[in-house]
């Protein structure tokens, strides 16, 4: 082990910090996790971060391409972007946008916009971005428009909040399941153990888009946006807690044979005293590293079924649902920015992957 | 040995039928039935059906007995190999999955044998160069192949072919060949069509296998008795490709459990992209229009696959 530490601080550091420390040496994954709180911080101020009201509807701005704000404006710094005039082009009858020359529409920050609460605490109408003046018709779009046009941007923005919380909150949900699981399976062994292994080898021996495809299809359309969210989280964490399950299990195992372990019982320490002060600190980076293994996968699942149509349903706003406008070529031909939608999708994931891969190196000692 | 196979393989019975159940009550979780969901499908066209009508349908496939009853009856016919006849196409789902289930294998496969063709050298490398620009490439590709679900890769590539390459990627066979009988033309078309499915179905499960594969190889190679193997001038190939490559072979080919329905549920999701003929489009119909037979037989089969 290198580092700055003197011997005598690094002897008495605990198995977490030496976790941290180890973690620290792992580029790419320190860089992931400053990634991801990032993706966090964007879930928290969606809102702010927002340009136009993800939900305002306008035909006539339909499939608008991205628009680039110009920072100077003949006579020295003056952010604008350029008034857009829709014509339909009468022989493909797309809608076709040109720039209007004379019409300069002046941006600035801390703009006023649509209004919306804060985590529920007060409101406001204040964004990062937004025009001085806006007419009904004008607006930024940094992203361009899809079909209804919408503002792509502003609806990433916010749907990084549904889609990065259903995955914290299924694997909140599996880890429940996976630890009370795969501890009683470590801890009895025996005929339990036999069943709850046959049990998470059914659950994995399954092909998983059928499967939540099956649950998801069982959910009844008239369910509000909020229901089949929480229904969504379910499905997910049911059949996610196995790989959880498994790495609990096999920590309990090895440690039950540990000689820590064996002193502390024979020092007459409790069942719980031995589960709770001595087993669990030594698996808890085992665990975190498995969680944000498993978040990804989370994710990933949540995207498919929304692209699917079997997840979450629009007004509800999520990278899946979002992906689902960019479904065929046809579409794609004419937006093309609509895909800029699996972006962060890929990074999110990506960024997740190394810190889960960065974690996992970290807290085997024997590394 | 016997004892241990013939354990495994009980356990593996009793892992198919509790799997055959499971499906079967996720099958029924929907509300109503199947009945319910054709008569609404009439109603919506203006023809309206009877309560006496309805009744007799739901006699005539055994809607009205109690769900056990439906199991049994049902789970008999599967054994025989009568899979039922699909409520929806009025045909025996035999027939309606037909062709459907042997693209479904044939790309399960290719996707199956390109994951390993790909996983196999890239991983035994990584392992030997560890730390290695090439090792880094080789962890760099695999993440993100982690990192793009396949139905995106299949959607940039889809838009990707299109635009630059004025090609429709999707389908397995040119149009002149979609309904065609069998021959070889028509064999040779489905066999230029499979590659570009099963490589973006391959992509994140080789990615997996290749971290597996790194990871046991680095276990092996840092043991003794590669040590002693080299002390006595073995050359360096013959030591790593006799020994250690086998050793960490093992988990490697017992990922298949899980890589395989993994595969298969991929490419559910790929077909519905790229418009393949598989059976995954179908299952989706048949999920939304709540056919009971067709989708019961799919997971079945699927299940047939598995390896304990």
């Amino acid at each position: 082990m290198s580092g700055t530490l003197s011997d005598d601080s690094l002897a008495s550091a605990g198995q977490l910090r030496l976790t941290w420390l180890r973690f620290r040496r792992h580029k790419l994954a320190y860089v992931s996790l400053f990634i991801v709180a990032l993706f966090y911080l964007v879930a928290i101020f969606a809102d702010f971060l927002a340009i136009n009201d993800p939900h305002a509807v306008d035909a006539r701005r339909g499939y608008l391409p991205p628009q680039t704000v110009h920072l100077f404006n003949g006579d020295g710094f003056n952010p604008y972007v350029s008034g857009m005039t829709g014509k339909r082009d009468l022989k493909t009858f797309r809608q076709v946008y040109v720039p209007d020359p004379n019409k300069k529409l002046p941006v600035t920050l801390f703009a006023h916009g649509y209004p919306y609460e804060p985590l529920g605490l007060f409101e406001t109408d204040r964004h990062l971005l937004g025009l001085v003046s806006p007419e009904p018709l004008d607006g930024i779009y940094l992203l361009g428009t899809d079909a209804l046009g919408r503002d792509l941007f502003s609806r990433i923005m916010v749907a990084t909040r549904i889609s990065l919380s259903i995955g914290l909150a299924s694997v909140s949900l599996s880890l429940i399941l996976g630890i009370l699981l795969g501890g009683i399976s470590g801890l009895y062994g025996g005929l339990v153990d036999l069943f709850l292994q046959r049990v998470i080898e059914i659950v994995r021996s399954i092909p998983t888009i059928p499967l939540w495809m099956g649950i998801a299809a069982a959910l009844p359309n008239t369910w509000t946006v909020v229901q089949i969210y929480f229904a969504i989280t379910l499905i997910i964490s049911l059949v996610g807690w196995t790989e959880l399950a498994r790495v609990v299990r096999g920590r309990f195992l090895t440690l039950r044979e540990e000689d820590f372990v064996i002193a502390a019982e024979l020092a007459g320490a409790s069942q719980l005293r031995i589960m709770v002060r001595h087993m669990l600190p030594s698996f808890t980076s085992h665990v975190i590293a498995a969680v944000s293994l498993a978040l990804p996968a989370m994710i990933i699942s949540e995207t498919s079924l929304s692209f699917l149509g079997l997840g979450l349903r629009p007004p509800a706003i999520s990278w899946g649902i979002l992906l689902q406008d960019a479904q065929n070529v046809q579409v794609l031909a004419g937006a093309p920015w609509l895909l800029l939608a699996a972006v962060p999708v890929v990074t999110v994931i990506l960024a997740f992957n190394f810190l889960g891969d960065g974690l996992r190196d970290a807290a085997d000692p024997y590394g | 040995m016997l004892i241990y196979i013939g354990r495994r393989l009980s356990l593996a019975l009793i892992t198919c039928v509790a799997i055959s159940i499971l499906t079967f009550i996720i099958i029924r979780l929907p509300p109503g039935d199947f009945v319910d969901a054709y008569i609404a499908n009439l109603a919506s066209t203006g023809s309206t059906v009877t309560a006496e009508q309805a009744q007799a349908m739901r006699h005539e496939y055994g809607l009205d007995r109690p769900v056990y009853v439906q199991y049994v009856l049902w789970i008999t016919r599967v054994v025989h190999g009568d899979f039922g006849v699909s409520m929806m196409w009025r045909r025996p789902v035999t027939e309606v999955i037909g062709d459907r289930l042997w693209l479904t294998m044939i790309v399960s496969f290719a996707a199956l044998f390109l994951t390993w063709t790909i996983a196999l050298p890239i991983g035994i490398y990584s392992a030997v160069r560890q730390y290695s620009i090439g090792d880094y490439v080789a962890t760099m590709l695999g993440f993100i192949g982690l990192a793009i679900p396949n139905f995106l890769l299949a959607l940039i590539l889809m838009y990707f072919g299109f635009r630059y390459l004025g090609l429709s990627v999707g389908g397995l066979f040119s149009a002149e060949f979609a309904q065609a009988p069998w021959g070889l033309a028509k064999a040779w078309d489905l066999t230029k069509h499979v590659p570009l499915p099963a490589c973006v179905l391959a992509l994140a499960g080789s990615a997996q296998l290749i971290r597996i594969m790194r990871a046991n190889l680095l276990d092996e190679l840092r043991k003794p008795y590669v040590i002693t193997a080299r002390a006595k001038g073995i050359p360096e190939h013959r030591v790593i490709l006799k020994y250690p490559v086998r050793a960490a072979l093992n988990p490697f080919a017992s990922s298949i459990a899980y890589v395989f329905p993994y595969l298969v549920s991929g490419s559910i999701i790929v077909s519905l992209v790229l418009g393949l003929p598989t059976v995954g489009p179908l299952l989706l119909q048949a999920l939304v229009a709540q056919d009971m037979f067709r989708t019961c037989s799919w997971p079945e089969r699927s299940c047939c696959c598995w390896v304990s």
